[in-house]
């Protein structure tokens, strides 16, 4: 069965007169792994950040399973209803964002205490949960500045998951890592598709896109070039920009 | 005359009382100004311009006149608006008020210096602005000012001497009294610099342990 | 506001201002040759310079100013000085910035690279000349705003002087104080004055901080 689950209508964006996206339509289902690819530049953290209204949208419609999240209302309304839907969205930076004033557990047991009234016992009975999956369970009472990219980074993504979200959404999580630390991140990624979560993944790494994704977005200049199963996208490009921009990556990045 | 320190020792314990006084109205000033100094910073920096521009006026008055004046101001004005404070009271006040002003504005230029991530990332769990500022934003900015807000606490403590002026009985005063009794100034001061000195390397030594405890946390 | 009462007072503030900016021009210049000696001591090869230097800036840094005051003022004739308060109050209040001052010098000295020492020493010059010629034209530049600072706390610091009975500004409000029972308009009226005081010698200190960036 697949369904709409999340789905982006005619998006735009602009910064003054610079438009950084232009009309995008995007639908993803439930389940569903879609990776958006791009130069830098092209308007994929944007259109990522503008999912859960960080970057709002200049205009068009942002929904998740039936509720629009970038809806129109008087600003008290809105920071409630924003501060509503974003606990459905896991979202992970790329500098990570974890909070160096706490612990693990404190980064992963603060918003499900704080928002879902969750007791401590569950609220650390969760922590355990999660870091277990992305195996820190051992790091749960070190402050972050001891953690390695890697480990932080897995940190945040267990942080995300504690929320019990809906989707999750991946900005470059892997591009401020040290080569060496990017498979331990993109495991756990892979761990999550395994699981099903509905995923939303910027990323520069177009391996991990192709062997984890259902779908791949090409995005220049703030508009979707060409999308497609990632065997198409990879291998038979349509558009002269997309094999352009593959090209180049292959020749920086080595393959 | 000649210096004679064979009569301080019979007023141990009046020094020892004032020392305790001391010491009171240090903690007392000192975290009226620390929690004072982040009051003052949030509403510097997020309140309605109605708050925002006298808070401005009066930082602006406190950071460039004498804390000696503004301890007048605050004794004798209290008293001349029916406020009839002890002064004890009126010194914490007085001390505390004027240290929040100094914190406050490091705490403010700290608050702007926290990376733009540690905001994003606490709304994207779905944090309140207010839950982000208080729960995230506040403990991160505090924990980057302790050495020098550590600094102003040295500070207040020096300072609190002055508080003897408006009449609160502490260390200074204390000895003040020992030299109405035996005109020794020159010792009962001296053992009361002492005094001061040994509290001032033990705020030291206590603040220099916290900065290593809070070193993980930052 | 009783404008009625300061337009009356003010002559006595403008006097006592006087008073202050004394205070202040001559604490600042015994500040300077405190501080000075100090961070030469504390930077001496010789150890027991230093000992001496660590000891004058632990000390005055480490208790309360005003009681450095009363051991001059009140403690002093029992060791045969006999000091005026004023001469008390400049003397006490000098030695007292100084410490800071030294604190203040020492660190812009040590912050110029040390790069530069080596590279005068390998061109054969003395400790001494680099010191003059290379360490100190730097190390100068760099101390302007941070004593500008110093500068600024002392100027409030004199206030400390009311203590020991000198007619400079707080003694003055704290006398119309207790006169009028007018507290706010004293503080207001002396409060302008050592801000304008403040003001002046801030841009005075914004002025060298310029011209010694642009030579």
């Amino acid at each position: 069965m697949t369904s709409a689950f999340v789905e982006i209508k005619n998006a735009a964006k602009s910064f003054g007169k610079l438009q950084v996206l232009k009309d995008i339509n995007l639908t993803v289902d439930r389940g569903q792994i879609v990776a958006i690819i791009g130069p830098s530049g092209s308007g994929k953290s944007t259109l990522l950040r503008a999912i859960n209204e960080l970057d709002p949208l200049t205009s068009g419609e942002v929904w998740l399973e039936g509720v629009q999240i970038n809806r129109k209302l008087p600003h008290r309304q809105y920071e409630k209803h924003v501060n509503q839907v974003r606990q459905d969205i896991g979202m992970v930076f790329q500098h990570f964002n974890l909070f160096p004033h706490l612990t693990v557990r404190g980064n992963i047991t603060l918003a499900p205490r704080m928002l879902k009234g969750l007791s401590e016992a569950e609220a650390n009975k969760l922590a355990e949960e999660q870091l277990t999956k992305v195996g820190l369970l051992e790091k749960i009472d070190e402050y972050p500045s001891r953690l390695s990219g890697g480990q932080k980074q897995r940190v945040a993504i267990a942080r995300a998951l504690a929320m019990k979200p809906k989707v999750m959404l991946f900005d470059e999580a892997t591009s401020a890592l040290d080569p060496e630390l990017v498979e331990e991140v993109n495991m756990v990624m892979k761990q999550l598709a395994e699981e099903h979560m509905t995923m939303i993944i910027v990323t520069h790494e177009m391996d991990f896109a192709a062997s984890v994704c259902d779908r791949v977005l090409f995005m220049d200049q703030g508009v979707v070039v060409e999308e497609g199963p990632p065997s198409v996208i990879f291998k038979t490009p349509k558009e002269e920009r997309t094999r352009n921009f593959l090209r180049k990556h292959l020749a920086r990045n080595g393959g | 005359m000649g210096l004679d320190f064979s009569v301080v020792p019979s007023y141990f314990g009046v020094l020892l009382q004032g020392m305790g006084w001391t010491i009171a109205i240090t903690i007392g000033a000192g975290l009226l100004s620390f929690f004072g100094g982040i009051i003052f910073a949030v509403a510097a920096l997020y309140g309605h311009w109605v708050i925002r521009l006298p808070m401005r006026g009066f930082a602006w008055l406190f950071m460039g006149t004498p804390l000696l004046l503004q301890l007048f101001l605050i004794y004798f004005g209290l008293i001349q608006i029916g406020i009839d404070l002890p002064a004890f009271v009126a010194g914490v006040i007085g001390l505390g008020l004027h240290f929040a002003v100094y914190n406050s504005e490091l705490i403010q230029a700290s608050i702007l210096a926290v990376d733009k991530g540690q905001y994003e990332g606490a709304r994207t769990l779905g944090l309140s602005r207010g839950q982000t500022l208080r729960r995230i934003i506040i403990p991160q900015a505090v924990r980057a000012v302790i050495p020098p807000m550590g600094n102003n606490m040295i500070a207040l403590l020096k300072d609190s001497a002055l508080v003897s002026v408006i009449g609160v009985m502490e260390l200074t005063l204390a000895a003040q009294q020992a030299i109405s009794r035996t005109y020794r100034p020159f010792e009962f001061y001296l053992a009361a610099a002492f005094c001061y000195y040994i509290i001032n390397l033990a705020l030291e030594a206590g603040l220099r342990r916290l900065e290593r405890r809070i070193a993980a946390s930052r | 506001m009783d404008f009625e009462l300061i337009l009356r007072v003010y002559p006595f503030f403008l006097e006592a201002a006087w008073v202050t900016i004394e205070l202040s021009v001559l604490t600042t210049i015994l500040g300077l040759i405190c501080g000075a000696l100090g961070a030469a001591a504390r930077m001496s090869r010789s150890a027991i310079l230093r000992a001496i230097g660590a000891t004058y800036v632990s000390i005055f840094r480490g208790t309360p100013a005003l009681i450095q005051l009363f051991i001059f003022y009140f403690g002093g004739p029992q060791i045969g000085i006999q000091l005026d308060a004023f001469e008390a109050g400049v003397i006490g209040l000098g030695v007292n910035i100084g410490a800071y001052m030294a604190e203040t010098m020492r660190g812009a000295i040590q912050s110029v690279d040390k790069g530069q020492t080596e590279a005068a020493r390998t061109l054969g010059m003395s400790r001494w000349e680099t010191m003059r010629k290379v360490v100190l034209p730097q190390a100068m530049r760099m101390m302007i705003r941070p004593l500008g600072v110093n500068i600024n706390a002392l100027i409030k610091g004199t206030a400390l002087v009311a203590a020991i009975s000198v007619i400079e500004l707080t003694y003055t409000a704290q006398r119309y104080i207790g006169s009028t029972y007018k507290p706010f308009e004293m503080f207001l009226l002396s409060g302008a004055l050592y801000m304008i005081i403040i003001y002046v010698v801030g841009q005075g200190i914004n002025w060298l901080d310029r011209k010694a960036r642009i030579t």
